[in-house]
């Protein structure tokens, strides 16, 4: 028998930047909440050691323990599903702040294009330019709706950048000015600029100078130490949950965390949600918290498979399309690329930050003519120099052999002297790409795992042709002695990190026959349950999506504090 | 200010207590390092009376200047026999040139043994239940064997091979036969029954990586010779006064070591 708690306002399932934001936000006005987080505390504190490519990078130190949890993967329905045994593809978080400690920074603004991606290309292209079984759909919501979270979401943050001139307008500038520009990142302004595109300071979370956001927090300024990704930040620099919104929380005095609990299902009754049930991981006691509001702000894996094992919501069905959960899982299109080789110069390419670079969005969303190409949407195009770690980094000319000599003396001879420009592709929803639980592999509780359906389509390789000779193009621009041109898209590999940018399966929409959520993450079906996160993308677009998260989240917050004055539906 | 800042500056006051401690373990080190002048493994089990000044001898200022003794070097995993495979096969993958050293004087292979010998090892952190069935190469490894088993299997067959095709153990061969052995692995012209070959290869190629450029805490890297060969300067806590600089930078490593609090 479940141990039963007293019952709160509000129950958060996951303490990461969406479950942060909804807690700073609701205790703010006054919300009795709990957040329930799987992992450990942390804290900065806990980063004295952080410079440690082999635990942290390769031993994957911060993320989710895979013997006790993992997903499945096939390419399509006809192969067998098999775990995910180790890490390769992307990387799951855990613990306070999820996934939001340990990223990069690099905080983008999908464009007004992207919310209503289906009626504008149908605008412009006519319907046929969608091919039959992609199933992209306008969000429910557009850019000028959603911009004030944007907006606050940056001020939260502290978001250094440049205005970008392509894309959506904003109501006012970044909060702190553009981060140090290096001389690889000036070569690529410059190239860029030659080649009469648009380059900007790429938007970042790594603060470019001491900050004090509007709820009182005061950050330090980035060092450009260059351990960024798969690490915690030292300092407090890089906008984290832990730095930021669950400090606001906690001062509330509103806001218990309780960590090491892991929550199993969704507790409901008559359409409602009454609570959840969770496992103390340090007891093992299954214990139950009632909740007037439920908010699931967990991973995207997580979001889908709690609805789907707690039953709730129609589980999508890829044979009719019909059906919400599990639905237009998407990734992100990370094949196009180029490497160039530097014989005269080299870089301190040691230093840097996660988000210390300059993008063009020449090619992003419809920010140009699509009507002699065989795909839709695009990807922006960055040089970003995050720090090349030593293990990670040993990019050699393609002739080079694999090991010996030759391999050592290339190796240490380009180590500082080769530089990457890199697409970051958008990658669109077909009817045939989705979530749902495995049948065969259960984690450590006995749960069935999330199982992922997914492989590239024609149209992901039309696009990295496209975008891998864009990118050879400006690294010829910026100088390189030897540029290789990445733009072929060979099928999805588990093994190979391409990007922690997994999306939708609880998306939202106009409408519940085709989304899971309103455009306040409401679910359709039941009104006291919120589900926030890049789960509920209708499709990725071709940036890193965590600005987007957060300004759905504070969207979210906005009609949880709505809903608990008045209830009913939100829209 | 915030927390943040105040750790900071802790560090910058931190760093000078830290090396004197470091001067004072190295002090220690001297001292015991004194008893067994060239006391490496190879030399206890085959003590070599030659160059060695007998246990009486008083210690005179012209004895070769002892080194600090590493503990650190000696296996927790591997068999004699098999560390030697190791490390004469990362030789080959990352070998001493004038550049400086290899693997061997690296400790690389001393690090995949201490590894193997860790939850990497055993593959603790990664979901092992069955059922168990070959997959797509896309679908990612789906063997039961974890990796210590892995390199049970390949180092036995790496002295089987170099047996019966030179009659001699691997770490006995020319650095030649040693690379054709190598090659024998990576294009799968070994055959092994339960494990690709050129896959063990890949992880013996990464692991010599890692042993490489890892923090010498692992006990690869020594001296971070890895990070200097590589201008690589370690852990730094702030390159803001040289990202804009356009000229190339050549910082003297540091390594975690220094981030110990008193």
């Amino acid at each position: 028998m479940a141990k039963k708690l007293p019952k709160v306002d509000v129950v958060i399932v996951g303490v990461g930047w969406a479950g942060g934001i909804i807690a700073s936000e609701l205790t703010k006005a006054g919300l009795n909440c709990v957040g329930l987080e799987r992992g450990k505390e942390r804290k900065t504190e806990d980063y004295y050691m952080v410079h440690d490519e082999l635990r942290y990078a390769r031993r994957y130190e911060m993320f989710q323990d895979l013997s006790k949890e993992t997903i499945t993967f096939r390419p399509n329905e006809k192969i067998r599903a098999l775990p995910m045994r180790s890490y390769g593809s992307f990387l799951l978080g855990d613990g306070l702040g999820g996934a939001g400690v340990h990223w990069n920074g690099m905080t983008f603004r999908f464009l007004p294009y992207d919310f209503e991606i289906r009626s504008k290309t149908i605008e412009r292209y006519g319907k046929n330019k969608i091919p039959a079984g992609m199933t992209v759909q306008d969000w429910g919501i557009t850019y000028d709706e959603l911009e004030p979270y944007f907006d606050k979401f940056e001020k939260m943050t502290g978001l250094s950048g440049e205005v970008n001139p392509l894309g959506g307008k904003r109501s006012s500038d970044y909060p702190t000015p553009p981060m140090k520009v290096s001389p690889v990142m000036k070569l690529f302004l410059d190239a860029s600029k030659k080649l009469n595109y648009h380059p900007f300071v790429m938007p970042s979370a790594n603060l470019s100078t001491d900050y004090t956001n509007p709820d009182g927090i005061e950050r330090a300024a980035c060092q450009y130490c260059g351990y960024c990704e798969r690490f915690g930040c030292e300092y407090g620099a890089k906008a984290d949950p832990v730095v930021t919104v669950i400090p606001v929380a906690k001062n509330t005095g509103k806001f218990e965390i309780r960590t090491h609990s892991n929550v199993r299902r969704i507790l409901h009754k008559d359409n409602k949600a009454t609570g959840v049930m969770y496992i103390d991981m340090t007891t093992g006691e299954e214990i139950e918290q009632p909740a007037d509001i439920v908010v699931v702000t967990s991973y995207v894996f997580s979001n889908v498979k709690l609805l789907l094992t707690s039953k709730i919501g129609k589980p999508y069905d890829p044979a009719t399309g019909k059906g919400v959960v599990g639905k237009n899982y998407a990734y992100q299109v990370e094949a196009a690329a180029a490497v160039g080789f530097f014989e005269s110069k080299e870089f301190n390419l040691y230093s840097g930050a996660g988000s210390m670079g300059v993008t063009i969005d020449d090619f992003n969303g419809d920010n140009f003519d699509h009507s002699n190409y065989e795909f839709i949407h695009g990807a922006s195009i960055s040089y970003s120099q995050s720090g090349n770690r030593p293990i990670a980094n040993n990019t050699v000319p393609p002739d080079t052999p694999g090991w010996g000599q030759a391999f050592k003396s290339s190796s240490l001879k380009y180590y500082n002297r080769n530089v990457s420009v890199w697409a970051e592709g958008s990658c669109m929803p077909y009817q045939h790409h989705f979530l749902d639980l495995d049948t065969t592999y259960k984690d450590s509780f006995g749960d069935p795992l999330v199982r992922i359906t997914f492989d590239f389509e024609e149209r992901d390789k039309h696009m990295v042709k496209f975008m891998g000779d864009k990118c050879g193009e400006v690294l010829k621009g910026m100088g390189a002695d030897q540029v290789v041109v990445y733009n072929e898209q060979g099928p999805y590999e588990i093994t190979n990190y391409q990007s922690t940018h997994n999306t939708g399966g609880v998306i939202m929409g106009a409408s519940p026959d085709t989304s899971a959520v309103n455009s306040y993450l409401q679910m359709w079906d039941m009104e006291n349950l919120f589900v926030v996160g890049a789960s509920a993308f209708a499709h990725n677009s071709g940036y890193n999506p965590t600005g987007t998260v957060g300004a759905l989240a504070y969207r979210a917050a906005d009609g949880i504090l709505k809903y608990s004055k008045s209830g009913g539906s939100l829209v | 200010m915030s927390n943040s800042t105040s750790d900071q500056s802790d560090r910058k006051e931190q760093a000078p207590a830290s090396s004197s401690r470091r001067n004072f373990l190295k002090g220690t080190g001297l001292a015991v390092g004194g008893l067994i002048v060239g006391g490496v493994a190879g030399n206890l089990i085959r003590p070599s009376t030659k160059n060695e000044p007998s246990p009486s001898a008083p210690s005179s200022p012209e004895v070769a200047e002892p080194v600090a003794v590493n503990y650190n070097q000696a296996l927790m995993y591997f068999s004699q026999e098999q560390f030697k495979i190791v490390e004469a096969a990362t030789e080959r993958i990352f070998p001493k040139d004038d550049q400086g050293p290899g693997a061997q004087e690296l400790g690389v292979a001393y690090f995949i043994d201490h590894q193997l010998a860790g939850q990497w090892g055993t593959n603790g952190r990664e979901y092992m239940s069955g059922p168990f069935f070959a997959g797509e190469t896309t679908q990612g490894y789906q063997g039961h064997l974890r990796r210590r088993e892995i390199f049970d299997i390949a180092l036995r067959e790496m002295q089987n091979y170099s047996n019966e095709k030179y009659k001699k153990d691997f770490p006995k061969l020319t650095p030649e036969e040693q690379d054709a052995v190598l090659k024998a692995f990576e294009s799968d012209e070994v055959k092994l029954t339960t494990i690709s070959a050129s896959g063990f290869l890949r992880t013996l190629i990464t692991s010599t990586m890692e042993g490489v450029y890892a923090d010498p805490l692992y006990g690869g890297n020594t001296s971070m010779d890895g990070w200097k060969m590589k201008n690589y300067p370690g852990t730094q806590m702030s390159y803001t006064d040289i990202i804009e600089k356009p000229e190339f930078v050549k910082i003297q490593p540091a390594s975690l070591r220094d981030h110990m609090a008193q």
